[in-house]
């Protein structure tokens, strides 16, 4: 069972069955890296939070260069009038930046490689900038569906195609991060499996490829956290400036 | 609602892939025994890392590159003040070195002058003690010319006496013989005249 490359993204229960009703909460291994990734996230940035030298240290540097790159980041895609919603994203790109990382130490479990998981924050994303894109435009915001410069003959057609691409935002936004890093993770367990396979004659290549394939997750569990923060933002920026 | 409806999209959209990798024990992420959990328990870690990091660690970290970003503003300021400042200064020192330099000139000219002009008061004076000097030889050597004569003429009536006493053997009347003498220099002045 162990050899199977879908094996580590079993979820298992740890510890008691917590049951509310009918509806199960029970604590599982997926849980516990949720844990251990915000907590992670916390500890770093206290400390680097707590020191005030002008002259920063390594951890403050660390935590005052990760808060400058979001910042930076919401400024450039989404403008000043993103800035409200700078924790939110901060947060969001550090969570998932922490669970792909976390997923990278062997025999662990990456949180984001659930779809469940990547869904719920893509839904939330999507329902969170549809109701703001409401509150600042009002009915306004259905302008986003229809294109300046269209052809009226074509515009029916365009504006079902805009609907379509703009209810599929949640599916894409989610698909992506779960897709890379479920066919990443099964990748290097396959990859593995044909070192122990090959043994001590052959496995060196499988091997080696292995330690590259680490190289580039380590690349895509960083790169995919971006693009989900970043699509975040061009979203958001949808729903705040509106020109379309 | 919409999201039930995204979910049962999505869930039917991957059934097919289920049912086709079955042999292999399938996509765990499909299986939603703990679809509920993981989103309870993401909710509540989410949510709390949001909270935590928007109440209290952001907002610090934000009044640390805040206040940075003041020192150093400060430290531009004073620095650019101690700048100008330091120029002013520059200026003065060169006015005042300028001023120095004038006035070293100036004693230098004043000097020069005090010298040329004792020079010259002394030349003067030197030009005035020569002049007299001269005068004074000149004179000397008018009386002496004037002087003269008279003494060759006694020189002359002395030699005369005395050869005259030597050649005749007797005293001469020096009387006559200055007479003589003097009528002889009286021609001899005419004939140099007349040449």
């Amino acid at each position: 069972m162990a050899a199977n490359p879908m094996y580590q993204f079993n979820v298992y229960r740890i510890g008691p069955e917590i049951k509310i009703g009918e509806i199960d909460l029970s604590f599982t291994n997926a849980s516990l890296f949720m844990v251990i990734s915000s907590l992670a996230i916390l500890i770093i940035f206290n400390l680097g939070a707590q020191k005030k030298n002008i002259i920063p240290d390594k951890i403050q540097l660390l935590s005052e260069l990760s808060y400058t790159f979001v910042s930076k980041m919401i400024s450039d895609t989404a403008g000043s009038k993103a800035k409200p919603y700078f924790s939110f994203i901060f947060s969001l790109f550090m969570f998932v930046l922490f669970c792909n990382m976390f997923g990278m130490i062997p025999y662990s479990f990456t949180v984001t490689s659930h779809i469940i998981v990547t869904f719920v924050l893509a839904a939330f994303i999507f329902i969170g900038v549809t109701i703001i894109g409401f509150i600042k435009h009002g009915f306004g915001y259905l302008k986003l569906f229809v294109p300046s410069g269209v052809p009226a003959v074509l515009l029916p057609l365009i504006v079902v195609i805009e609907i379509i691409s703009y209810l599929s935002r949640p599916i894409s936004l989610s698909v992506r991060l779960f897709a890379n890093m479920m066919a990443g993770h099964t990748m290097m367990k396959v990859f593995g499996g044909f070192v122990v396979s090959l043994g001590i004659v052959g496995g060196w290549l499988p091997l080696s490829f292995s330690v590259a394939l680490t190289g580039l997750e380590i690349l895509v569990a960083f790169l995919q956290a971006y693009v989900f923060a970043i699509l975040t933002c061009i979203y958001l920026n949808d729903a705040l400036n509106l020109h379309h | 609602m919409k999201k039930i409806i995204l979910f049962n999209i999505f869930y039917f959209s991957f059934c097919t892939v289920t049912v086709k990798s079955a042999e292999k024990g399938g996509m765990p992420q499909l299986d939603p025994e703990f679809w509920v959990s993981q989103i309870f328990w993401l909710t509540i870690t989410f949510g709390t890392l949001f909270l935590v990091l928007s109440k209290f660690i952001l907002p610090r970290i934000s009044k640390n590159l805040e206040q940075r970003r003041l020192q150093i503003l400060e430290n531009i300021e004073t620095a650019e003040k101690q700048r100008e400042q330091s120029e002013k200064n520059l200026k003065e020192f060169d006015e005042i070195i300028l001023k120095s330099k004038n006035k070293a000139k100036e004693i230098m000219l004043a000097a020069r002058e005090k010298v040329v002009s004792e020079i010259t008061k002394k030349k003067i004076k030197l030009d005035e003690d020569l002049n007299s000097e001269i005068q004074n030889v000149e004179k000397e050597i008018i009386e002496l010319k004037l002087s003269s004569p008279k003494k060759i003429n006694l020189i002359a009536s002395n030699i005369t006496n005395e050869v005259i006493k030597r050649l005749i053997g007797t005293d001469v009347n020096e009387s006559s013989v200055s007479a003589l003498v003097e009528q002889e220099l009286k021609k001899l002045s005419r004939s140099t005249n007349g040449i």
